[in-house]
């Protein structure tokens, strides 16, 4: 009786069940999304049949018939469209690693600088944040254009220091061209790092068991750099070298680092540094002082409380901000084409779209692109994020 | 309230989404709007610039003037739209314009692949090359390894690249969105040679601080055959863009000008006759009214007083008619008869 009467109020109040509320909703949700993409993509479509417009993806393997200023591929006007898009690629995956290395360096220094006990140092980090992280960034990187355009002198009165040449049309360095043996040092390199990675695992592990400590800095800085070195040596130098030289228009010959790149390199690296610093001077203040203090009690000399104390506890505050800077930085590379840098956008969406005229097909490119790089990046600094919070018992 | 909000914003959505689609009979969306919406360059003067008082003049603007006088017998009744090169055509492609009218180069690819129509030649012009004088070029052969400066999504980029590899000469692109970041990098001598339309380096080597200090080198490397843009699919539109131009061409052979229009509308010249609406029912085939063509003549000109007042001699370009003067004079200017 009692569990029949329980059965069929329950039936009666299903509109009145929040579970089955929120599952109907959800339902809704859902079929309401899926029904504007469809009909977005439909949309689309249809209105470019319409329109006549050819679509498909069947242009990347065309002629592309025009050239890029920067490439670090080969690539020569008969390459085809997508051989442009990987140029344009490269050369925002480029600026972004660049930007986000010295971002991440400058932005760790004037953050430390902020809190510096030194008067001077610490004014002049605040107004460095306080200019430029208020400033938009296109008028920085236009105004960067325009000082690195506007302070250089002319091709033909360049500045030189030794076979490095500096002028208006970028700076030209010698190009190291290599010869048979030259992979030896790729190795050594390889070699230096592992051997390093290797040895402070050591030092740590025999640091722990018995205390004893170890110059783990100096030995890797030995095994990176002198490693290389030394296969420079034994394979006596395989490199040819090719000076740049003054003739007709232009320096020939060497690398050339382009001047649009140095403008969009300075403005993304100090324009998001102002922020990492930010984050940096955030992630130091929240390590309350008592973390400080007990360090000092124990003996801990100041370099040591901050490197092993201070910077492990404020990295779980930094790196998730620091994410998003890093995202942002890569986003905003694409203001390269106000300054005349092939980036991505640059060269996919706004010289390939115009000559194919296929703006759905690369804009969608584009955006994928964009979405892979920032996903990928996130899930890098997610598994370091993993890797340096605190264990918690 | 969430849930609210969240619908809302997904009604919207829906709503944009069914708006954005194109309308085929470009005519009357005109009408009920009561406008010609036309897309101009960002500014070269003689094509399309605005002034100090945001008034837009230049050859391309007054054609834009003569569809709105066809259409409405008033010249006033457009509104221009500043694009870039790389945005022209998706503007027109979407609807967001009625008709393009900006130094767009008439290509096979671009007739057939993005679903438009060129309505004919406004201006026949070419590629050159400008240098400064110092450099001291008489030719653009000598050009091997310099520097240029272009503007992006264009057929001059793919020229120069023809070009320079047809005489196997090489060359470092500098490639810029936007006319104006062409010509600050051209001026700050980022690069050595700045390369577009021959008639747009006239216009542009005016806007220089020292304009007698650069030159344009005398070869032409291209065919440059500039003219308005319609979208494909509409018929009665891309007649009526045709022969707005036709008009003012017809116009000059037949020696109509805005200030004699009046008299000759009782002549008994039945060519004029025919163009002017007093013989036939021309205007009617392409759902204008009668005085359609004389309306564009009245109040905008004939093809040589607007060649002459935007980019020829009455202008500070002074460019001379040349390919752009009528057959009968030797040029290239020709218009199918109203018959």
């Amino acid at each position: 009786m009692n569990n029949d009467s329980n059965a069929q109020s329950s039936k009666a109040s299903l509109l009145y069940d929040p579970v089955a509320r929120s599952i109907f909703f959800q339902c809704l949700t859902v079929a309401i999304v899926a029904w504007l993409v469809y009909a977005g993509v439909n949309n689309a479509i249809t209105n470019l049949e319409k329109a006549n417009v050819a679509s498909g993806f069947g242009f990347l393997t065309d002629r592309a018939g025009f050239d890029i200023s920067q490439s670090l591929i080969e690539y020569t006007n008969d390459s085809s469209y997508l051989r442009a898009f990987y140029v344009g690629l490269t050369n925002t995956l480029l600026v972004s690693a660049l930007g986000i290395f010295f971002a991440t360096i400058i932005g760790f220094s004037v953050g430390i600088g902020r809190l510096s006990k030194n008067y001077l140092v610490r004014k002049i980090c605040m107004i460095y944040v306080e200019t430029l992280r208020n400033i938009p960034l296109l008028l920085q990187l236009l105004f960067w254009y325009k000082a690195v355009l506007g302070v250089l002198p002319n091709v033909r009165d360049a500045m030189q220091v030794g076979d490095i040449f500096l002028s208006n049309r970028g700076l030209a360095i010698p190009k190291f061209i290599p010869e048979a043996g030259a992979s030896a040092i790729l190795w050594a390199v390889i070699i230096g790092v592992i051997a390093a990675v290797i040895v402070g695992k050591w030092a740590k592990r025999r640091q722990m068991a018995t205390g004893q400590q170890f110059p783990t800095i100096m030995v890797g800085f030995a095994l990176i750099v002198g490693l290389p070195l030394l296969a420079l040596v034994v394979t006596g130098f395989p490199f040819t070298i090719e000076n740049p030289k003054l003739g007709g228009f232009n320096f020939n010959g060497g690398s050339v680092v382009l001047p649009e790149f140095v403008a969009l390199l300075l403005g993304l690296s100090l324009y998001t540094a102002s922020f990492i610093a930010e984050i940096v001077r955030s992630g130091i203040l929240a390590v309350s002082k008592g973390q400080t203090e007990a360090a000092y009690a124990l003996g801990v000399r100041p370099n040591i409380t901050m490197r092993k104390v201070i910077v492990p506890q404020a990295m779980r505050v930094v790196i998730p901000p620091l994410t998003s800077q890093y995202l942002n930085l890569t986003k905003n590379s694409s203001l390269a084409v106000a300054i005349g840098y092939p980036d991505l956008v640059a060269v996919f969406s706004g010289t390939v779209l115009n000559q194919t005229g296929q703006a759905v097909e690369v804009v969608l490119m584009t955006m994928l692109v964009y979405l892979a790089i920032s996903l990928i990046t996130s899930t890098f600094m997610n598994w370091f994020n993993s890797r340096v919070s605190l264990v918690e018992r | 309230m969430k849930t609210k909000i969240f619908t809302g914003m997904l009604a919207s959505a829906a709503l944009a989404l069914s708006a954005s689609t194109a309308s085929a009979a470009t005519l009357d969306d005109v009408k009920a709007k009561g406008f010609v919406q036309c897309g101009v360059s960002t500014g070269l003067a003689g094509f399309s610039a605005p002034d100090d008082a945001g008034e837009w003049s230049g050859i391309d603007v007054e054609y834009c003037r003569g569809i709105a006088a066809a259409v409405f017998g008033d010249p006033t009744k457009v509104k221009f739209t500043a694009l870039t090169a790389k945005e022209r055509f998706t503007a027109l492609q979407s609807g967001e314009i009625d008709v393009l009218s900006r130094n767009t180069t008439w290509t096979m690819s671009r007739d057939t692949q993005l679903g438009l129509n060129f309505a004919g030649v406004n201006y026949y012009d070419g590629q050159g090359f400008m240098v400064r004088k110092a450099l001291g070029l008489n030719s653009a052969l000598e050009l091997s390894g310099a520097s240029v400066c272009v503007q992006t999504g264009t057929t001059t980029e793919l020229n120069l690249t023809d070009y320079f590899k047809a005489n196997n000469m090489e060359y470092k692109p500098v490639v810029f969105e936007k006319l104006e970041e062409v010509n600050a990098a051209y001026a700050a001598n980022r690069c050595d040679v700045y390369t577009t339309d021959a008639s747009g380096l006239y216009s542009i080597r005016l806007t220089l601080e020292d304009p007698d200090a650069h030159t344009v080198l005398p070869e032409i490397i291209s065919k440059e055959p500039l003219g308005p843009v319609v979208r494909q699919g509409d018929d009665q539109w891309f007649n009526i863009a045709k022969w707005t131009h036709n008009a003012m061409v017809n116009a000059e052979e037949l020696g109509l000008t805005s200030e004699n229009v009046d008299l000759e509308k009782d002549s008994d010249n039945p060519n004029i006759k025919r163009l002017l609406g007093a013989e036939g029912d021309f205007g009617e085939s392409i759902g204008l009214s009668a005085d359609w063509a004389y309306n564009i003549i009245k109040t905008v000109g004939n093809y040589g007083e607007v060649f002459d007042r935007t980019v020829g001699a009455g202008s500070p370009l002074k460019i001379e008619r040349g390919t752009n003067a009528l057959w009968s004079d030797g040029g290239l200017q020709y218009a199918p008869p109203v018959r």
